[in-house]
């Protein structure tokens, strides 16, 4: 039993661990495949979309099929423009932390269009419950870069006084829940907030977002189930970026496509190609108009490619050499965007420098403007007097007594 | 002997293990091929198989209850679970599960499952990557609970909980894994090397469970703790001038309530520490024993030197954080009069 030649137990590996690639071959599903099913469609009538691959832009740089959005070029501006200052702001604020400016950080690199694509689509008013890679809501949605980044540092401006590691972003302005380390947990929370809406007659939806990996959790299948019990007006959106830390995607999927689960509990379900915003657009658009009009839940899974480690703390070509970001089929998100307005004429390599240039320009500005509020070796930091704040309402004697024990 | 630290030690003991009973096992998130993330069970799927130490998907609610199938069907598993703040999905099938199976089964089934799980903070881990929850373990009957303080106690314990046929939850203070940390955040970083517990034999041993120990003698006063607050009960002592007498308790389900007893009827003093929250915390237990037990030995009232009843803060570490200054000040207040 103990030899390694007698044991019939199974356990996967990635594939290039046995010579393979880790990369499998949706991506020859060309744009433009699918029509686009009416909004109040069964969720078994988007089994085709949840085995496939929702694309819009082909090789080429064209938009084309039911999907396509047909976006102006001003809009496929801003898009492309917040995608470049994500990416400027992650590059920045992993230098930072590598400088010891910051005490942890992770970056969302080949991730970009997921949170923008989604974030133009929905309304501000719409309630988000992200995991830790779609600061792109926050950009979208118009926060504070430096609020942002005082957060990631925990100085004394930090709006979540400092409680939390950094990335791990709060900002109830813009409808954006309190990120939790636990994974998985928001996806039945993304339920019960878009049931409230439902049951004050509103229109807004829920909007949450996990890992592949966090699949494998039960938060998963329980938030897929109640929305389809209770017809929740909610789009849930599993981000299958190929890899949980070291974890590899086929340790969580146990069948074709993560869309896929969301067929038997007659979720409508869509896999999107999520290096093109354009396709991940399109696919929260119709979710999130289907959702508003009271015809239920969508699943969508981004099948995208975590372009660098899964935070500060790992080091990705220990568990994944050669399958480095360069070599993912599906491409860069911000490249694809790109060549289409190339394509369209709207669009140029100078006028894209400059726009990177402006954005690094922007962030350490902005990253200058938050250490005025404190830096993490030397503060301010969040008062001391914050140490007992918001565990309840209001204080009750035992904390009262121990911050009394503090001098505080 | 070699020289070792928490880390080392704990995959010392894994190997050790899996020479010795081809029916231990080893899986986690990312604790197969990557050898887990802080490493703990680095080279063992390359030494003995991929079927013998493997990485699992993400849901310790399924971790916890394979190792129960494992476990009940004749493997010895050892689960990792990344870390102790995220052994909450899995709690149903620890307590409700696996603490109660041969009881419930009137002894017929059990399940020799080991948790290893590191616990507490020190380093910068925020709230959801520095939490004690010993307390929540020790509270359900049929676990047995360890807290390491050291590399030699690391890997004999460890073997020890691998070999014992109820469940154990066996907790690693991370902030200790690379060095003692004796709770002063702004000295430069100890080594193992440099202590007397760095030193770990290479070859089987184990200490048995339910033993504390006496990690420095004294007279004036007994601190109980465990895991890292042992070195900074330790430090305390030690650099306020006082003789006091700190066990590390090692175990604490079942609790050495011999070695605590004898202590404190010697002291007539008692201080407990941990970094847990105060409220219901494991030193509510140790106090009422104590009480119990030693009433009339008693010279003044038991201390407790705790975290506070917040959730662990990230950048008021150290506000939280059971300070060497907070402990004297307990031990000289059970001096008092």
């Amino acid at each position: 039993m103990g030899e390694k030649e007698d044991s019939k137990l199974y356990v996967p590996v990635p594939p290039h661990r046995d010579g393979g690639t880790s990369f499998p071959s949706p991506h020859e599903i060309p744009a433009g495949q699918y029509s686009m099913p009416s909004i109040d469609c069964s969720g078994s009538e988007t089994r085709d979309l949840a085995y496939g691959l929702l694309r819009v832009l082909n090789d080429e740089g064209e938009a084309v099929g039911d999907w396509n959005p047909n976006l102006d070029p001003d809009t496929l501006r801003t898009a492309l423009e917040h995608m470049v200052r994500i990416r400027a702001y992650d590059d920045r604020m992993m230098i930072m932390q590598r400088q010891g400016r910051l005490s942890f950080y992770m970056k969302c690199l080949g991730e970009e269009a997921v949170s923008v694509g989604a974030a133009m689509a929905m309304e501000n008013r719409d309630i988000v419950i992200p995991s830790y890679r779609q600061q792109g809501l926050l950009f979208v949605r118009g926060r504070s870069m430096v609020d942002m980044i005082c957060h990631c540092i925990t100085n004394s401006k930090d709006n979540v006084k400092g409680r939390q590691m950094p990335v791990h972003y709060s900002w109830k302005e813009g409808n954006f829940v309190s990120i939790s380390s636990p994974v998985g947990t928001q996806f039945p929370q993304a339920v019960g907030a878009a049931m409230a809406f439902a049951y004050r007659g509103e229109d807004s939806i829920a909007c949450s977002w996990l890992g592949e990996g966090t699949s494998a959790q039960g938060d998963f299948h329980y938030g897929l189930n109640f929305a389809s019990v209770y017809n929740a007006p909610c789009v849930l959106v599993v981000v299958n970026n190929q890899w949980a830390i070291s974890t590899h995607r086929n340790l969580a999927h146990g069948g074709p496509s993560f869309a896929a689960r969301g067929i038997p509990y007659d979720v409508a379900s869509i896999r999107v190609d999520g290096q093109d915003i354009l396709a991940v657009y399109a696919a929260h658009k119709w979710a999130t108009e289907r959702a508003r009009a009271g015809h239920g839940p969508t699943l969508l899974e981004m099948y995208t490619y975590r372009g660098d480690s899964h935070s500060s703390s790992d080091d990705p070509t220990i568990y994944r050499p050669g399958d480095g970001y360069e070599n993912w089929p599906l491409g860069d998100p911000l490249d694809r965007l790109k060549s289409h307005l190339v394509k369209l004429g709207e669009w140029d390599d100078e006028k894209h420098e400059a726009l990177e240039k402006k954005c690094k320009d922007e962030v350490i500005s902005a990253y200058k403007e938050a250490e005025t509020h404190g830096t993490l070796s030397e503060g301010p930091y969040p008062p001391v007097t914050t140490l007992f704040e918001d565990v309840y309402e209001e204080e009750p004697w035992h904390l009262l007594e121990q911050r009394g024990q503090v001098g505080i | 002997m070699s020289q070792m630290n928490i880390i080392q030690a704990v995959n010392s003991a894994m190997h050790v293990m899996f020479e010795r009973d081809d029916t231990v096992v080893s899986f986690g998130e990312d604790a197969g091929y990557y050898g887990g993330v802080f490493r703990c069970t680095a080279g063992l799927q390359e030494k003995f198989g991929k079927h013998r130490s493997f990485d699992t998907p993400l849901a310790e609610g399924g971790i916890i209850g394979i190792a129960i199938g494992m476990g009940m069907n004749g493997l010895r598993p050892v689960a990792e679970i990344q870390f102790a703040d995220y052994i909450f999905p899995g709690f149903d099938q620890i307590t409700n599960e696996l603490a109660k199976l041969r009881y419930r089964s009137g002894g017929e089934y059990s399940a020799p499952v080991t948790i290893r799980t590191p616990c507490g903070g020190g380093i910068k881990g925020g709230h959801y990557h520095s939490q004690s929850p010993e307390a929540y373990f020790t509270h359900t009957p049929g676990l047995k609970v360890v807290v390491c303080s050291n590399p030699y106690d690391a890997k004999g314990l460890l073997i020890s909980s691998i070999e014992c046929n109820d469940p154990v939850i066996f907790f690693e203070p991370k902030r200790l894994y690379n060095g003692p940390f004796d709770g002063d955040h702004t000295a430069a970083m100890v080594k193992w090397d440099t202590h007397p517990k760095g030193e770990v034999p290479e070859d089987y041993y184990n200490i048995p469970l339910g033993q504390a120990e006496i990690v420095r003698g004294g007279k004036e006063v007994t601190v109980l703790c465990y895991g890292t607050m042992v070195h900074v009960a330790t430090a305390a002592a030690n650099n306020h001038g006082i003789d006091a007498e700190i066990i590390d308790l090692r175990t604490l389900v079942p609790l050495d309530i011999d070695t605590i007893e004898a202590s404190v009827k010697k002291t007539g003093r008692c201080v407990i520490v941990h970094e847990a929250p105060r409220t219901s915390g494991f030193g509510a237990e140790l106090m009422s024993q104590v009480q119990e037990r030693c009433f009339w030995n008693l010279e003044g009232p038991i201390q407790r030197v705790t975290g506070w009843d917040t959730p662990y803060p990230h950048s008021l570490e150290w506000d939280y954080f059971p300070s060497q200054e907070r402990i004297a000040e307990a031990m000289r207040a059970t001096m008092e009069e």
